[in-house]
């Protein structure tokens, strides 16, 4: 097998990937090459067809596919080596990965390498979600690879499950393909929908095309053999069911990072987000392994993607010119309902002043809330919140993390009282 | 004057096939008829995936006979037509006394049946053999000879086999009748008859109803579910066998195996129910495997479940397969066959050539029966996207198309274009394991839908059952 050289490798050409190429080139990196298995780089932007991106990262407003060109063109115009049709299969050695490609196979070895593979849905099965097999069961990536990308025809009706951003992406793409939406359904007992969704909702689901949000309520069945014929849902309040008739179903968000390189590598992987532990610097637990972008914990706006890729890429750069890699680090541990925090590890080399805010998930709306950081039996940090709410990062301060003793325990995040 | 054929085969799963396989040695003309758009679409497809020994049949029962005379024949044939295997060996648990004290009837049990190599184990090698096994185990009894295989592919290479030989296959053909005349059997589809000489009936679920067509009522059968839940490929690592329960009158009852693609099933439950196309998955039925899966297995519930499933199993009143020949009719029955058909179906098949034979049948081999090799869809194997020479000759085998399960655009073509062509998304998926993945279709089930229907002339409409959804309510 040939083996090439190159300075970075990145793995995943989306908005994480592209932008730590941009910036370690700005830097002064020579060799820097981004692979990824689709056809064309910029990940799943490219296949987002509505507006909503661009904001933070070039001050304009541009649909997703606008958006990847632009990520695409600056890195060409950078000469990072864009190889695309290039799936990464595994490792090679502790830095270098084996590819296939319909060029062949081989191994690109590098001195650091950044994993930024992005994220999937939780498709219906793995929700286990009863009932048979029709077709016409999606998420919203596979809807919108259906509408956007192959012009194909989806259904008449559907329902999506899920009411947070993601879904609200279904739902443009579904009214936009002529499909009208019984209902939007959500476990929890309010959407989430907040800021900066809040006002697209209104118009979207109140003015142009009234709609339903089912809160506190769940997926109980799907029905329907060859093709969806409905779903039955169950109000988590009185216990009743009842169906829905639609010919399509659109599993929103619940995301599970797409983990598959990091774990063959045996990076050290993180219970709460089920994506590789890295500190505050972006490194994971195999030395010279960077990580960035959604893969480290679920979905966030590609701006957020973007912007952990740049910072990634001036940590890679330090690491390129010699900085130590850390020999001494802890995870940061979230109890329940806190389901992850970010970064989840803290090394002894960080530069915790560096790092002005920790950011966590929880798993419920919890008002009056007050959130401690625990080592042993010390409280390092303590915060008060008016709200908390689900499918929404909520962030806390960082300086704590100063305060971390490496020779005791993990730091637990934890919910007081 | 239409045709006559010698024999019709009715039901085209892995016994139907296997039967139609068996015959195009011989110089016959052979049909198989399949009321589904595919073989293999039955039970067939939705099982544990084990290629059986028989160590726990019953000794003496025609199950027990054909399962260990279709274990020799499949010893050649499996690694001949290439179809995806691993020979991983079974430990049975005993997780009680009460199951401790059944090991030495089981074994005895295997010895009768001819497994001799079955042996009983202690908990400490059970727990070197499985270390990830929850606590309290009793002892094992470790079956060598048990191995995975790919349930896909055996019935698609039984049928190209097939049709390699001279073997007509009609699809698209619900019998609905049968009637018999003078020296010839009449084979009612919804458009068109069959005539035939002799009649093989392996219908699976529906075999009890075409043995009323021809008059008899020897068996009913009860279709039986089985849920199953199949676990992400990196569940793999935490199994090294097929683990097995000891078996109830029942039920063989929930194991934990790796399939051939490299996941991990749990299951089947045991259910039985009135409908016989009732294939959904139930709520009390996943819920019942977790926890058995937990209580077995408990870090396999840390990993992601990748799809869900369920079997029906053709039960019958009775312990054993119903095979019968009915000379005078020159009609052989091959029902019952309910939960260990994928493994016996070669034996089923010479059995069944035997019978035809016996009721006046001439079977003249022919002076070549030639063979096939399927592609590989195992993990034991090479796969296209690893195999350098495959792509420098057709880069199309380094173009991924599935990423989760390593799919390339140059074997989805071969599938659309292949002697057995794939016509439908399931049909790819079972050629492929195309969109089988942990995404279930998130990343590629757009695009293969567009290849199918560029390929084949097929509008995405009808691929997407678009067409059969009911009316809606606005
Ligand atoms: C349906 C949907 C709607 C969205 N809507 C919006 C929105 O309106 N506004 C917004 O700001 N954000 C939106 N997002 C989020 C935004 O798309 C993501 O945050 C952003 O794309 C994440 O960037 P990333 O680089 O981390 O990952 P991705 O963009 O997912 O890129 C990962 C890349 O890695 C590649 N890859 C993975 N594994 C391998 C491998 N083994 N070998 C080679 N390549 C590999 C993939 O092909 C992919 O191109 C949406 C996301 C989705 C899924
Ligand atoms: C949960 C479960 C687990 C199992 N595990 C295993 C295992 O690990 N190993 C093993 O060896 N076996 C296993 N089995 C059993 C095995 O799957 C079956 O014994 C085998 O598939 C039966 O094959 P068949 O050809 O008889 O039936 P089928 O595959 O059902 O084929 C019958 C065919 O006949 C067709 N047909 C029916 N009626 C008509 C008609 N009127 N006209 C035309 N065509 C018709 C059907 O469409 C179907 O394609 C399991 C079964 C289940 C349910």
């Amino acid at each position: 097998m040939s083996i090439a050289q190159t300075d970075v490798l990145i793995v995943g050409a989306g908005p994480a990937g592209l932008a730590s190429a941009i910036q370690l080139k700005r830097q002064g990196v020579a060799r820097v090459t981004v692979v990824d298995r689709e056809p064309e780089a910029g990940g799943m932007p490219r296949l987002c067809h509505h507006t909503g991106f661009g904001v933070w990262d070039f001050h304009r407003l541009y649909t997703g596919p606008q958006y990847a060109r632009r990520y695409v063109a600056l890195a060409r115009e950078l000469d990072v080596e864009l190889l695309t049709e290039t799936t990464i299969i595994g490792w090679h050695s502790e830095r270098a990965l084996t590819f296939t490609s319909p060029r062949g196979l081989g191994a690109i070895e590098a001195r650091a390498i950044l994993l930024a593979t992005g994220v999937r849905e939780r498709p219906r099965a793995a929700r286990l979600v009863p009932g048979y097999r029709p077709r016409g069961v999606f998420t919203t990536g596979s809807l919108q690879r259906f509408v956007d990308e192959e012009h194909l025809p989806v259904g008449r009706r559907a329902v999506i499950v899920g009411a947070e951003g993601v879904s609200l992406s279904a739902f443009m793409t579904l009214t936009g393909a002529g499909v009208a939406v019984a209902a939007m359904i959500t476990e929890f007992p309010r959407d989430q929908l907040y800021f900066p969704y809040a006002p697209a909702k209104w118009w979207l689901m109140h003015v142009r095309h009234p709609t339903p949000i089912r809160t506190s309520t769940r997926v109980t069945r799907i029905l329907g053999r060859k093709r969806v014929e409905g779903v039955e849902v169950e109000s988590l309040s009185t216990g009743q069911r009842q169906v829905i008739p639609c010919d399509t179903v659109v599993f929103t968000g619940d995301w599970i990072p797409e983990y598959e390189v990091a774990r063959k590598g045996e990076l050290t992987m993180d219970a709460g987000t089920k994506g590789p532990r890295v500190d505050g610097q972006f490194r994971t637990s195999a030395p010279g392994v960077f990580a960035a972008g959604n893969l480290l914990r679920g979905a966030e706006t590609a701006a957020t993607s973007a912007m952990e890729g740049r910072f990634a890429a001036g940590h890679i750069a330090d690491f390129l010119a010699g900085r130590a890699w850390p020999r001494r680090r802890l995870p940061i541990l979230p109890q329940s309902p806190i389901i992850w925090v970010f970064p989840n590890t803290i090394s002894d080399s960080d530069d915790p002043t560096r790092l002005k805010r920790v950011t966590f998930r929880v798993a419920k709306f919890i008002d009056d809330a007050v959130v401690q950081v625990r080592q042993g039996h010390k409280v390092l940090h303590e915060q008060r919140f008016r709200h908390l709410l689900p499918n929404e990062t909520m962030g806390m301060k960082g300086n704590w993390l100063a305060r971390v003793d490496f020779n005791g325990d993990p730091p637990q995040v934890i919910l007081a009282g | 004057m239409q045709k006559t054929y010698d024999v019709a085969i009715i039901g085209a799963g892995a016994v139907g096939t296997a039967i139609a396989r068996e015959l195009s040695r011989y110089k016959l003309n052979t049909i198989l008829l399949e009321a589904k758009p595919d073989v293999g679409m039955g039970t067939t497809k939705a099982n544990t995936a084990i290629w059986h020994t028989g160590f726990d049949a019953q000794p003496g029962t025609l199950e027990a006979q054909l399962l260990r005379r279709s274990y020799a024949l499949m010893q050649d044939y499996v690694p001949e037509a290439g179809i995806p295997t691993e020979p991983l060996g079974g430990l049975l648990v005993a997780w009680n006394e009460e199951q401790r004290q059944a090991l030495p009837a089981l074994r005895d049990r295997a010895h009768a049946n001819g497994v001799t190599d079955v042996r009983i184990i202690s908990p400490e090698e059970v727990y070197r053999l499985e270390p990830n096994l929850n606590q309290g185990a009793r002892g094992g009894l470790f079956v060598p000879g048990e191995s995975l295989i790919c349930p896909f592919t055996l019935p698609l290479a039984f049928a190209t086999q097939a049709l390699l030989n001279g073997v007509t296959l009609k699809l698209n053909f619900p019998v609905q009748n049968v009637r018999q005349g003078e020296g010839v059997t009449l084979v009612e589809g919804p458009e068109e008859t069959v005539r035939a000489r002799y009649l093989v009936n392996a219908a699976g679920l529906y075999s009890d109803e075409i043995d009323h067509m021809l008059g008899h009522y020897d068996f009913t059968v009860t279709p039986r579910r089985g849920e199953l839940i199949v676990y992400d490929k990196f569940a793999r690592s935490l199994v090294n066998h097929i683990i097995l329960p000891v078996p109830t009158a029942k039920t063989k009852g929930v194991l934990i195996s790796p399939t051939v693609y490299g996941n991990v099933l749990l299951g089947p439950t045991a259910e039985d129910l009135e409908d016989k196309t009732n294939t959904a998955t139930s709520e009390a039925g996943l819920a019942m495997l977790l926890e058995k899966g937990r209580a077995i297995l408990p870090r396999l519930l840390d990993e992601e479940v990748t799809a869900t499933y369920a079997g029906l199993r053709a039960a019958t009143e009775h312990k054993d397969y119903q095979i019968r020949l009915h000379g005078d009719q020159r009609y052989v029955c091959v029902g019952g066959i309910r939960s260990t058909g994928v493994s016996a179906a070669m034996g089923i098949a010479e059995y069944v050539g035997e019978l035809l034979a016996e009721a006046g049948l001439t079977l003249l081999p022919k002076p070549e029966f030639k063979t096939i090799r399927m592609p590989n869809i195992g993990e034991a194997g090479p796969r296209p996207y690893q195999q350098p020479e495959r792509i420098a000759q057709n880069p199309d085998y380094g173009r991924m198309v599935c990423h989760c399960e390593k799919v390339s655009l140059g074997e989805i073509l071969d599938a659309i274009h292949s002697p057995l062509p794939a016509r439908t998304l399931d049909g790819l998926r079972r050629r492929t394991r195309a969109m089988q993945g942990r995404c279930q279709g998130f990343n590629c089930q757009a695009h293969i839908t567009a290849i199918l229907a560029r390929e084949t002339g097929q509008s995405p409409r009808f691929l997407l059952s678009l067409d059969v959804a009911k009316e809606l309510p606005s």
